[in-house]
């Protein structure tokens, strides 16, 4: 597609690669147990201390998207979306350690790509975002790569 | 805990992930929103919703995408480790509708140490339609 004709303005192109401030939540048992209860997952890792610390992981852990509760800081207005409509498109996510209660996780999202697509809605843009989930420890707990539909 | 212990060695590609049922009251989506901190009216509130030219409430995307996890953590249970999940929202889901979570082994193989699947998983709703493809990698132990 030629450039001209493209409907990314020039500012949202520039801003790839743009990281938010990071934000640090503290893990609180409370919370993930409330989480675990609103998707209707009963694993007992998530809210009985007994047999979680029974099981392998010697202790409580969040079920796996409960990071959507960990909601990173706002991009630059450059890096937004200039339309008003938007859609979440879905979610990539990995893994690589478990998260505990009292832990501290500091969260950052960055415009990772925007790109342009004809669809059943007319023109639309495609943004990615990626967002890091970082332990106390420095460990990188876990990464979820987001596609927003904008149009 | 009480779930016997899946292992690497007894699945086989073609292997079906163990179906995961759910149907989602309107409480429980006032309960995700505040669990997540994702308010957005469409999914509590009918007038905002029809507003929005939906038919009504509509699930949070991501609660599908907590449904898809626990049809892995479930299945694999504590001892497997999810390593990926990804899914697309495809299409809308709606409350008081019986939706299924459930999945097929597309790939075994081994990297380094790990033994690992590929899954192919999706929601589906009471129409027989995939509202919510995805894709899943695990990490299994090995028998001795």
């Amino acid at each position: 597609m030629p450039e001209e004709n493209t409907i990314i303005p020039e500012s949202l192109r520039n801003a790839i690669g743009v990281e938010s401030d990071p934000i640090t939540y503290e893990i609180e048992k409370g919370h993930i147990a409330r989480f675990a209860e609103a998707i209707g997952d009963e694993n007992p890792l998530y809210s009985d201390e007994i047999k979680a610390r029974n099981s392998k992981y010697g202790g409580i852990i969040a079920p796996p998207t409960f990071y959507r509760a960990l909601r990173p800081g706002s991009l630059p207005e450059t890096a937004e979306s200039p339309f008003t409509r938007n859609l979440d498109a879905g979610s990539d996510w990995e893994y690589f350690e478990p998260i505990r209660p009292g832990d501290r996780i500091t969260v950052t999202i960055k415009l990772a790509d925007v790109v342009e697509r004809e669809g059943r809605l007319g023109k639309m843009i495609i943004i990615t975002r990626e967002t890091r989930y970082e332990n106390q420890l420095g460990q990188i707990v876990a990464t979820q790569k987001t596609n927003g539909i904008s149009y | 805990m009480s779930k016997e212990t899946l292992y690497w060695d007894d699945i086989e590609e073609a292997s079906e992930v163990t179906p995961l049922p759910k149907n989602a009251s309107s409480q429980l989506l006032v309960k995700y929103a505040g669990a997540s901190g994702d308010f957005y009216q469409i999914h509590y509130d009918v007038e905002f919703a029809k507003n929005n030219n939906l038919p009504g409430i509509i699930i949070h995307g991501a609660l599908k995408n907590a449904w898809l996890g626990q049809l892995m953590t479930d299945w694999i249970g504590e001892t497997g480790m999810l390593r990926k999940l990804s899914c697309q929202y495809r299409a809308m889901d709606v409350p008081n509708e019986d939706l299924v979570c459930k999945g097929i082994v597309t790939k075994k193989y081994k990297d380094g140490d790990h033994h690992l699947l590929d899954c192919d998983i999706w929601l589906e709703n009471s129409k027989g339609d995939k509202t919510t493809p995805g894709t899943a990698t695990v990490e299994l132990p090995i028998r001795d």
